[in-house]
């Protein structure tokens, strides 16, 4: 087997197609630079019939949408998911990580939750508040620029609130709540819990001519049709493309990046995955935006005689620092939302319509960090599931559980739409303990080493989701609901999922100004190789309890204006 | 070009929109939505098709377990005067291919028609299938109620729960199910809100501050433009 180079040389070379990647791909490409976009998975259009999920009714699965191949059902859009036929990961013993990756053109933007929200002030510096962690080397002032052009171009639909550390955007308008959502918001202001319209990027106006306004069939996680979400294929990849500056290679997983006698990166090196032979691309960059735990991958196994350690490791920081969101999670019966009217069709936009920003101040609380609530519910589609377990909501009322013949059907019916749930969704704090490295054993089917994480929450996470809980019994109990099932103890960590499940995992390449303590510079540059950049989620110092998507393409695109800054004094050449 | 598609030119960017060319804002949702593709195409991958294909051309169920679970689904959703049994909707079919595609349905199912073909010959000395309607229903209410089960039938009771949480979800993911469920989503929409006659009957209503931060749906199809403060113009 030979190696297969090219003879062009890009001025850019993008290693993944998400949020990152696909919004540093737009930036670069209609700037005039030559760009190749590397994505490890299959090539995917939400407009093509044929990769079309959205208004598949659940019959036409033969197993309804059931999880077997798909993590979240046949129809989410996200190929891939925690396991990876022939690409494996390990996790040290005694510690957990599970890690959701999606190899296809836009990765895991097809099937998000298009929860949008910007970092505030305070989540940058979190340090000077609590002591904990690290500052970031930026502040929200540095990011809001970005913040509102992002808006601007891909449509965030909210509202302006003046909340402290909530910063408002330039939204579209928002809809109107569901009935359940009213429930809970009602029930939530008389706990004391603030309740706000939600921020997601889900098009309820238009903002182009190339992509449509949201049709409210709540299918945002089947990737939409009319590009009406968010989804990195439809709005960056595509208009990227349309330049002629983008070459993309789909279906090419990168081993590497290759670097020359003086340490700089000269191109990467990748596996197709169609004929399993091996390519080298040339660029004067290298933009990694493989997501963080895969960037962090390819950064270790770059290793050369100039960096021994992996490519920009020579702190030892690469894969440090590791932490997703926290998520705990309960749901209730709504006994007024039984015998509901069906007259009408609730699906609205891709998840919720309503959420409740963090309210408290942890200076008078047990744990550092704040969370946020998601709210969920509904008349929703059956799927694969649905009718399980259903005669046991007769508990609930006093009613006989069990049987058989037409009474279930009165019992489907009259359940339907009266359960809803809550999710705390939280910051955790970043450890140098939890992390992932190269596992000296073990390789994937193309021969790349794979990696092994290290990974176990702390008191701070515990004490977070043990007042996540607590706030849902009290938001249930004013709404007259009765939970479902027990409240999840100490035992059972409150509920709190296991890392990785949240599906937010940050921080491997963190930045800083410190180049013994970080990875890359505020730019997200790599301290120790002036042309690579890292512009996923691996360069956050804390992750908030935002999702980090928005920050992800702020950030990007921060980078990528710099990047061709450089370019043009000539940095790069 | 047509009168809707001249007036559609003349209306670009203007405020009135959808209003004015006289289509409801529902008709134009629908507009935009592609052309669905024949029924059979769910959106697999390569890889998922194969294995579907796999899967339909495997068996795992003996004719005969074919025809027992037939009978169970019927007993547990019979037709109505409006709406089919579970056979019907082809429910049996749906459990026969769940049983391939999530295996550890299998061996709880298999042998928990073995349990009940037992149970049957016990009896009243035949097969489950072979039993009369009225000692069907006998071996039936010994195991369909979890809380008065006794424990000799415990093994029996795991098997029916699982049997109604496949049939029903099976009847309720189908076409007739979806319809008697009354789920009306899954096409294009305008949400505009909860209707008035439910809000009324659950009690609630929207704030007048909060109906000023949504959408006029009016207004869906016109570009967004801002100040610099982030306050919509349009």
């Amino acid at each position: 087997m030979h190696i297969i180079e090219s003879s062009k040389e890009y001025d850019v070379i993008i290693v993944g197609s998400g949020a990152g990647g696909g919004m540093s791909a737009k930036v670069l490409a209609e700037s005039g630079l030559s760009v190749a976009i590397v994505e490890a998975g299959p090539f995917f259009d939400p407009t093509d019939p044929a990769q079309m999920t959205q208004l598949k009714w659940p019959y036409e699965s033969p197993r309804r949408g059931a999880s077997s191949t798909r993590a979240f059902g046949d129809f989410d859009a996200a190929y891939g998911g925690w396991e990876i036929d022939g690409e494996p990961y390990t996790r040290a013993e005694g510690t957990e990580f599970d890690w959701f990756r999606s190899h296809m053109l836009g990765g895991r933007t097809n099937h998000w939750g298009r929860i949008s929200l910007r970092f505030g002030p305070k989540d940058f510096k979190r340090k000077d508040i609590d002591g904990l962690g690290d500052n970031w080397p930026i502040g929200y002032d540095d990011v809001k620029p970005y913040y509102d052009k992002v808006d601007k171009l891909i449509g965030v639909f909210g509202s302006k609130e003046n909340l402290d550390n909530e910063p408002d955007g330039f939204f579209l308008p928002v809809p109107k709540p569901r009935l359940h959502e009213l429930y809970y918001v009602k029930a939530a202001r008389k706990a004391g819990v603030t309740v706000i319209p939600s921020r997601l990027s889900i098009l309820t106006k238009r903002v182009n001519k190339d992509r449509g306004i949201c049709f409210y069939c709540s299918q945002c996680s089947r990737s939409c049709s009319a590009k009406a979400d968010f989804s990195s294929s439809s709005a960056l990849v595509f208009p990227a493309q349309k330049t002629g500056q983008a070459d993309l290679f789909v279906n090419s997983i990168v081993r590497e990046v290759i670097t020359n006698d003086e340490g700089r990166a000269t191109g990467i090196s990748y596996v197709n995955k169609e004929d399993r032979q091996e390519y080298q691309l040339k660029g004067k960059t290298v933009v990694l935006a493989a997501s963080a735990c895969s960037s962090a991958r390819i950064l270790l196994n770059s290793k050369s005689s100039q960096h021994p350690n992996g490519l920009g490791n020579s702190s030892g920081i690469v894969g440090k620092y590791l932490h997703d969101s926290t998520g705990s999670s309960r749901a209730a019966f709504v006994p007024e939302l039984m015998n509901r009217k069906v007259s009408y069709n609730e699906d609205g936009v891709g998840g919720l319509h309503v959420y409740s920003p963090w309210w408290l101040d942890n200076k008078q609380l047990d744990f550092p960090r704040g969370y946020h609530i998601e709210v969920w519910g509904g008349m929703g589609m059956p799927s694969y599931g649905t009718g399980f377990g259903i005669t046991e909501m007769n508990k609930l009322v006093g009613g006989q559980t069990g049987g058989y013949g037409n009474k279930l059907r009165d019992d489907v019916k009259r359940f339907y739409g009266s359960i809803m749930g809550v999710s705390g969704r939280g910051e955790s704090v970043a450890q140098k303990d939890n992390y992932c490295e190269i596992d000296p054993n073990v390789v994937d089917e193309w021969g790349i080493p794979v990696l092994r994480f290290h990974y176990k929450w702390t008191d701070y996470e515990r004490l977070q989701a043990k007042h996540m809980q607590d706030t849902f019994e009290e938001v249930f109990h004013e709404m007259g609901a009765t939970p479902l099932g027990d409240a999840p103890g100490k035992d059972k960590d409150y509920g709190l999922a296991a890392p990785g499940r949240i599906i937010h995992e940050v921080g491997t390449t963190r930045m800083g100004n410190d180049a013994k303590t970080s990875v890359t510079n505020k730019n997200q540059q790599l301290h120790e190789v002036d042309n690579v950049f890292v512009v996923d989620g691996g360069p956050f110092v804390s992750q908030a309890d935002k999702n980090p998507t928005w920050t992800i393409l702020a950030l990007s695109w921060k980078t990528s204006d710099y990047i061709i800054d450089q370019f043009k004094k000539q940095n790069i050449t | 070009m047509d009168r809707r598609e001249s007036m559609k030119t003349m209306l670009v960017g203007s405020l009135a929109g959808g209003l004015v060319i006289g289509c409801t804002p529902e008709e134009e949702a629908t507009e935009q939505v592609a052309t669905p593709v024949k029924s059979d195409a769910y959106g697999r991958t390569e890889e998922e098709k194969l294995r579907d294909e796999l899967l339909h051309e495997a068996e795992f169920f003996t004719e005969a377990e074919v025809g027992t679970i037939a009978t169970l689904c019927d007993l547990i959703l019979p037709a109505t005067d409006n709406f089919g049994s579970a056979t019907d909707a082809e429910v049996p079919e749906f459990i026969a291919f769940i049983a391939k595609d999530i295996t550890e349905h299998q061996l709880p199912l298999r042998g928990g028609l073995m349990w009940l073909n037992h149970r049957a010959i016990k009896k009243f000395s035949h097969t489950f299938d072979e039993c009369t309607l009225a000692q069907q229903t006998e071996l039936l209410d010994e195991i369909a109620y979890p809380d008065k089960a006794t424990p000799e039938v415990a093994q029996g009771v795991a098997f029916f729960n699982r049997m109604r949480n496949l049939t029903l979800t099976g009847y309720y993911t189908s076409k007739m199910g979806i319809e008697e469920l009354g789920y009306k989503g899954n096409r294009p929409n305008v949400w505009d809100g909860v209707p008035d006659d439910v809000l009324k009957e659950h009690g609630m209503a929207y704030d007048e501050d909060w109906l000023a931060k949504c959408i006029d749906q009016k207004t869906r199809d016109v570009m967004a433009e801002w100040d610099d403060d982030g306050n919509l113009l349009t």
